[in-house]
């Protein structure tokens, strides 16, 4: 099974890169851009084959080591091989 | 001869952590042995135990590339479990740039580290004030003296919540804010956006610090400044007391 965990920083803390690139975006003339948050995309290839397993480990996963809740927030998709 | 003769005897000895990636654990024996007079201990990683220490120091660098987050894989290699043992136990430790990340990353220190407000890697000198003289690490410093140090980092933009901001604040674990060369706080002296001007912390029970500026590189006439010499030398005068001696921890 694939999982696909997306970690950003959360709403409320200023993200420079993000507005590094909102800027950029509005001197390329694209105004209509209010706000831009960049984040990190981390694929992973589990074994585990049932959905709910696989949600738990990965949830332990960015928990322990993909995110730093402190500063981030993540969400995660699974992509089974059946669907 | 022996430099060291009038310090101490036995020498006191204190840990140096290296990680892949650390750069700056030479200059850190360095001055552990020329201006402490201690025996530096270098140790890798990969070990998962101690030898008798009377403190660690964990060194600045990109442990890992910073991969990921700056501390965030170092703080699971196998010696970091024996440095929580230590710390928890009253042993002092010191985490210098990438140390002090890798000590936010462990749980060791509250708080998280951002991205320079600029994006930029900052290499100058910077003020910090210190902000408490009652701790194993400032003892030789005057209440708000102004300490011009070195700074080298990307990701030094301290962060937290409120309610661990606050708590902070009353514990006086804020050892170091960023100033001018006066000593005002201000947000343009702050070189990286750090929350509340901060460059250096503690701990709740005060025998951990991590600081963003590099006192090591600091320490000595030769290099044109000796303001970090007063942190070391702090931590020695704490060590010799005895008073920040680990305590025994009793195997489980």
């Amino acid at each position: 099974m694939k999982a696909t965990v997306v970690v950003t920083l959360k709403r409320g803390i200023l993200d420079p890169q993000g507005q590094a690139v909102l800027h950029a975006l509005g001197s390329l003339g694209y105004h209509g851009v209010t706000d831009v948050r960049m984040g990190k995309l981390i694929e992973l290839d589990v074994a585990a084959t049932d959905r709910a397993g696989a949600e738990v480990e990965v949830k332990a996963m960015c928990e322990r080591l993909l995110a730093n809740t402190i500063i981030e927030d993540y969400r995660i998709e699974l992509v089974g091989e059946r669907g | 001869m022996n430099w060291w003769a009038n310090v101490a005897d036995p020498q006191p000895r204190i840990g140096i952590l290296v990680f892949p990636g650390s750069n700056c654990d030479r200059d850190c024996a360095y001055v552990v042995e020329q201006v402490m007079g201690a025996t530096a201990d270098v140790i890798w990683h990969k070990a998962s135990s101690l030898p008798p220490l009377d403190a660690i120091i964990i060194p600045g660098g990109f442990s890992y590339g910073d991969y990921l987050r700056t501390g965030a894989i170092a703080r699971f290699s196998p010696i970091m479990a024996a440095v929580t043992r230590f710390a928890e136990a009253g042993g002092l430790v010191l985490g210098i740039c990438n140390g002090f990340q890798i000590l936010l990353e462990a749980g060791l220190l509250p708080g998280a580290m951002l991205r320079n407000r600029s994006l930029s890697f900052i290499c100058r000198d910077v003020h910090v004030r210190v902000e408490n003289t009652a701790t194993p690490f400032t003892g030789r410093c005057a209440p708000g003296q102004v300490l011009t140090l070195p700074i080298a980092h990307a990701e030094g933009n301290y962060y937290t919540d409120p309610g661990t901001l606050s708590s902070l604040k009353a514990g006086n674990q804020v050892i170091f804010r960023y100033c001018t060369t006066d000593g005002q706080t201000t947000t343009e002296a702050t070189p990286n956006g750090s929350l509340d001007g901060i460059a250096g912390i503690t701990n709740a029970t005060g025998n951990v610090l991590g600081l963003m500026p590099h006192p090591e590189r600091s320490a000595e006439a030769l290099l044109g400044n000796e303001d970090g010499r007063l942190i070391l030398r702090s931590l020695l005068d704490s060590i010799l007391s005895g008073r920040y001696a680990p305590k025994p921890v009793l195997a489980s």
